[in-house]
């Protein structure tokens, strides 16, 4: 007796537990972001890759802040922050211009997100370090050279 | 199915959620040669990140070969509070994923 009990208590305890969640819980809704844009990331050219992108290669400056050290000393693991202090940011991407293809990283970010990525990227060799912002629908982009002495991409 | 790949710290700070992960990935480029064999080790690497907040992406990250093996990666958002759950998941080349769920503190 008291075990069928315990068992029907449980059911109905998880049943209104389940009640109570918000319907998005159970029925996430899938919201659609940008499909992994392949191209962007084969092209050999920084031009190239900002155009399968974003449809051009045109960008102005403005608050872009690169955070890169100056000399790498492993190409392998080259520590990079991008932050902006502009509203409206859709996006934040890194480019690594001499790299054998040069579009390293691209990030969607939120309308609550902060225009800040940090992370770590591979150099091949010595070569101009290229964030690109989209804020409000325009491109915005700083540049910064950092230099390799042991290069990270291969052999 | 990866399994436990992703470290994530999550932390409320100056009113926004300061978000650090970490993910085991050898995110080779393709371009390495195996030194025993000559050949080219193949490619190997995360495409896509994602980071949900209760359910909604606040980052979406598109990686290529050129993240470093075992990439890092930071960013902030609003509108989070302690004890919300964020979660972080993965899909590289070969089809392998994993993802961690976190409290944020």
């Amino acid at each position: 007796m008291n075990l069928a009990r315990r068992e029907v208590l449980k059911l109905g305890v998880t049943g209104a537990a389940l009640a109570t969640l918000p319907i998005g819980t159970l029925f996430p809704a899938r919201s659609a972001h940008a499909a992994y844009p392949e191209n962007a990331f084969k092209e050999k050219e920084v031009t190239k890759a900002l155009q399968d992108l974003f449809g051009t290669d045109q960008t102005a400056s403005g608050d872009v802040k690169i955070k890169a050290p100056d000399i790498a000393e492993n190409g392998a693991v080259v520590p990079i922050t991008v932050s902006t202090g502009m509203s409206g940011v859709e996006s934040i991407t890194i480019l690594v211009e001499k790299n054998p293809s040069p579009l390293a990283a691209h990030f969607e970010l939120s309308p609550r997100t902060d225009g800040y990525v940090s992370t770590r990227i591979k150099m091949g060799k010595t070569s101009p370090v290229i964030a690109v912002v989209k804020a409000n629908g325009k491109l915005y982009s700083a540049s910064k050279t950092v230099k390799v002495t042991i290069g990270g991409c291969g052999g | 199915m990866a399994k436990n790949t992703i470290k994530v710290r999550a932390k409320i700070k100056g009113g926004k959620c300061i978000v650090k992960t970490l993910i085991k990935h050898p995110m080779e480029t393709g371009l390495r040669k195996d030194k025993k064999t000559g050949k080219k080790i193949p490619a190997h690497y995360i495409k896509e990140v994602i980071c949900e907040h209760n359910g909604e992406k606040v980052c979406v990250a598109n990686w290529g070969v050129a993240v470093s093996k075992n990439p890092y990666l930071s960013f902030r958002f609003s509108g989070a509070s302690k004890g919300d759950q964020i979660k972080i998941s993965w899909v590289d080349n070969k089809g392998d994923s994993d993802s961690k769920t976190a409290t944020i503190s």
